[in-house]
């Protein structure tokens, strides 16, 4: 960006820093407040560390929108969030503080079921009919895709099935890791095959 | 949009000094915000938040010179938070001295890194004249503020 500058300007501006990120951090805070107060923040994010890796949390005002693992890439998640929801997006811990309270209560085994306002408007249609299914999947249980396809009215749409689980806006909270191949392997996974066997080892458990 | 925090925040410091930036800094976020979703897909995310920027800093100084009492010393920042060691308060001064119009431009040009055409834009008036000024700036910070500092370090 100021690589025009002459040396005599680099000399006086040299001195200073690129990044001061103790104030912008500060400063990135208290406009994600105010932001919030004048209902213009549409998508609140944030980072959580789990056994699962980094994930990234977003909310709307009506609810979590979007969980993504890092296999999935955050950036390449807020660039859809961007697209697709709103592009006032924020880094706003506050807004995800239950999400967060209640991922740690799973993970340590202390929470069975989420209760949690959910947006699901990234998935349409007959994916959205299937993530409203596997919302009914309990804790430590698991169906096949087929049985799955069979309780949407869509016996013949295996395939289909797959794909809604593959492109879950909001994995874990909604429980695509609980459906696993007829023969009893566990498919597919948006977080990769190791995140999807940790999780039902957890649930097993 | 958040990639320019650091940017627009140097160039408020600049522009409004160190005790009114921040105020500045979250007002032009905050107008960005809302008018985000009206700009323009190509249009320079840099220049328009400078623009923007400019706008909140001529208030912040007619707010200002509205005021009774001019505030000499920096605010004292709660918690600690910021670095002011990074922040060199004799270049904030040196800048403070120039007339306004070549502080932004010097501001705009070197710490945004706009081009002079984008900077006149903003400032008004011609890219050459924005050059100029910019010219004229550096010059003066060099004979205030360099010279100051190589007292000051012995050097």
């Amino acid at each position: 960006m100021m690589a025009t500058m002459e040396p005599e300007a680099r000399r006086l501006f040299g001195t200073l820093p690129v990044q001061d990120e103790q104030t912008t951090a500060r400063l990135h805070a208290r406009l994600a407040a105010a932001a919030d107060r004048e209902g213009i923040l549409d998508v609140a994010y944030r980072t959580v560390d789990t056994p699962l890796g980094t994930l990234l949390l977003a909310a709307t005002k009506q609810g979590l929108v979007r969980i993504a693992y890092p296999s999935q890439g955050h950036d390449a998640a807020l660039a859809q969030l961007a697209e697709l929801v709103s592009p006032r997006i924020l880094r706003a811990p506050g807004r995800l503080d239950g999400v967060t309270r209640q991922l740690d209560e799973y993970f340590a085994r202390r929470r069975r079921a989420f209760d949690l306002p959910l947006d699901l408007r990234l998935a349409r249609g007959f994916r959205r009919g299937v993530l409203a299914h596997l919302l009914d999947i309990p804790y430590g249980i698991t169906e096949s895709y087929a049985q799955v396809a069979a309780a949407t009215g869509s016996p013949r749409a295996v395939r289909a099935v797959g794909t809604a689980c593959a492109t879950n806006p909001v994995p874990i909270v909604v429980p695509c890791h609980r459906v696993v191949r007829s023969d009893g392997s566990f498919g597919g996974y948006a977080g990769g095959p190791d995140a999807k066997l940790a999780l039902l080892t957890l649930e097993a458990a | 949009m958040a990639d320019y925090g650091p940017m627009v925040l140097r160039v408020c410091r600049a522009v409004v000094g160190p005790g009114e930036a921040e105020d500045a800094w979250s007002e032009t976020f905050l107008a960005a915000l809302k008018a985000y979703p009206r700009l323009d897909q190509g249009a320079n995310v840099e220049a328009w938040l400078v623009t923007i920027a400019h706008r909140k800093a001529i208030d912040a100084v007619r707010a200002a010179a509205r005021r009774p009492l001019a505030v000499e010393s920096l605010p004292e920042r709660p918690g600690g938070a910021g670095r002011p060691q990074d922040w060199d308060g004799d270049l904030w001064a040196a800048l403070a001295a120039l007339p306004p119009k070549q502080r932004a431009v010097v501001a705009y040009h070197y710490l945004a890194g706009l081009p002079y055409a984008e900077v006149a834009a903003i400032t008004g008036g011609t890219a050459d004249a924005a050059r100029r000024a910019a010219a004229d700036g550096i010059k003066t910070l060099r004979a205030t503020y360099l010279a100051r500092t190589r007292e000051g370090d012995g050097r």
